[in-house]
């Protein structure tokens, strides 16, 4: 049971939930971008919902598959096939020995992730089995996937027929709560009130926004102090940053808001050149829509028993 | 001591500046307990703050602020003493590219930086920038040196450096502003040992010519 890597694709890395219990280390939390992507693609084909699969930024890829399993593709829309066959996003798909799976893409969204039954076995290192591309460890080797890798996959369990799920789409709104130093900006609320763009410098450490300059009344860095994915910093150029996946465990910017934790696979799928626009909510909206997200990725579980 | 939530699922103990190297050793103290304790999903220490990041659907931000301040009153004043750690450094030449100009900027010469360098006790406040990088306190402010106009594309892994009033050591390769006094073979961040990086917030540094 191998995936022989024909052609990698631009960004194509191993990923998991990630490895948050690291910080003290200064190691990134690390993961899939969009981890509500890797769940569903992962129950889908019979995994539990944290395995290890592909997040492919984008095409071409393409995949010899050795052994007979079942895959899934969830999140970005790419043009997927198996031997020529169109492959539909949300669906999982039985494979048999020898045959080739390309995705080229995205047509919509920026992320993929690919899951086949099993999981892709690699070692976990700090509690998770991704690819931290930073520091060079985890994953395949600590580095995006080359023509020529062979990737070993755990054994799937049998699973009797093609099922799909509904997809949702990122809608370029994503929900925010005010930072720590929102109060410290002369005009906090252009925040909310802009059209950010998306600037192409984006990358899995941190997506950099264009608009308004947003200028602090107070000078001077903080003292440096643990960050997270979805924070929103502002340099002294006043461009936001909102952090991802592979920020660096501390920073010494100040925080204008922070990204809901149910909305940050939103900025997985967001393109640069496009807008996004940040909606202020509180603490109550953060943990319903956590709850939300939680019950259905349960709930979807339970839909796939016995199938 | 300021209290704070960082979102919906992140709260932060920040203590007033300076920064204090002893309120430092008893943050990191309360940080290695807060973990063993394994309620949290990380505690990470920063510049004489900490954070603890949580599970936004089994607990409540307010709750972890209290527990915090609850947990900064009993908090010992000294703890045990630190774990000193000594790393031998070979200092200028190709190692240390920026020694001469780190020199210059003290008005002293290249053996009295490497002097002033080397006798100096060290505290890691925190790690962060890259693993395994610690940010460590007590540099001798003489020895203070802006960073360089443009960085290096590539600072090799071992470097040490000075950046402001700040020193450190690289441990992978990497992009770097710091001016390089030197470099060291000892190795900081190995994700695959069971303590991965060597130095942990709280340690003593010492540095020693190889």
């Amino acid at each position: 049971m191998t995936l022989e890597i024909l052609k990698p694709g631009i960004l194509t890395t191993v990923q998991d939930l990630g490895r948050p219990g690291s910080g003290a280390l200064g190691v990134s939390p690390g993961g899939a971008l969009d981890a509500p992507a890797l769940e569903t693609a992962n129950r889908l084909v019979g995994n539990p919902p944290g395995a290890c699969a592909l997040e492919v930024v984008a095409g071409p890829l393409a995949i010899r598959l050795h052994g007979d399993g079942w895959l899934a593709f969830c999140g970005a829309d790419f043009e997927a096939q198996l031997d020529g066959r169109p492959l539909r996003r949300g669906w999982r798909a039985a494979y048999i020995s020898g045959q080739v799976l390309t995705l080229n893409g995205p047509r919509a969204g920026m992320r993929a992730v690919l899951a086949f039954g099993g999981g892709i076995a690699v070692p976990q290192i700090l509690g998770g089995g991704g690819t931290d591309l930073g520091a060079g460890f985890g994953g395949w080797h600590g580095r995006a996937l080359a023509a020529g890798d062979r990737l070993p996959l755990g054994p799937g369990i049998p699973l009797a027929r093609a099922v799909g799920v509904a997809h949702t789409e990122a809608d370029g709104w994503v929900r925010a709560l005010p930072g720590p130093e929102y109060e410290q900006f002369e005009q906090e609320s252009l925040i909310w009130d802009s059209d950010w763009r998306i600037s192409p410098q984006s990358n899995r450490m941190g997506m950099r926004l264009a608009g308004p300059v947003l200028a602090r009344t107070t000078a001077g860095d903080l003292p440096s102090h643990a960050v997270l994915p979805g924070v929103v910093q502002v340099p002294p150029d006043g461009q936001p940053i909102v952090l991802l996946a592979d920020a660096q465990a501390t920073g010494g910017y100040p925080r204008i808001a922070v990204v809901i934790a149910a909305d940050l696979w939103k900025l997985a799928q967001a393109r640069p050149g496009t807008a996004l626009r940040l909606r202020r909510c509180d603490i109550g909206t953060a943990r319903r829509a956590l709850v939300q997200q939680r019950q259905d990725s349960y709930r979807l579980a339970r839909s796939l028993e016995g199938t | 001591m300021d209290y704070y939530l960082m979102g919906e699922r992140a709260a932060v103990m920040q203590a007033p500046l300076p920064a204090d190297a002893a309120v430092q050793r008893r943050l990191c103290a309360l940080a290695g307990g807060l973990r063993a304790e394994g309620r949290y999903i990380d505690v990470v220490p920063g510049m004489n703050n900490l954070t603890v990041v949580f599970d936004a659907l089994a607990l409540d931000g307010e709750a972890v602020l209290a527990e915090l301040a609850a947990r900064w009153q009993d908090a010992p004043e000294a703890g045990a003493a630190p774990r000193e750690i000594v790393i031998p450094v070979v200092y200028g030449g190709a190692d240390g590219p920026d020694l001469a100009e780190v020199a210059r900027h003290a008005g002293m010469t290249a053996d009295e930086v490497v002097a002033a360098h080397s006798g100096a006790a060290y505290d890691v406040f925190f790690l962060g920038f890259q693993p395994g990088f610690a940010y460590l306190g007590g540099l001798p402010p003489a020895l203070a040196t802006p960073r360089r106009d443009t960085p290096r594309v590539r600072v090799p892994a071992g470097s040490v450096g000075i950046g402001g009033a700040q020193t450190g050591i690289y441990p992978a390769a990497s992009p770097g502003g710091w001016n390089l006094i030197g470099r060291t073979a000892v190795t900081l961040f190995d994700p695959h040992a069971d303590a991965p990086a060597l130095l942990a917030p709280g340690d003593r540094v010492r540095f020693v010519p190889a």
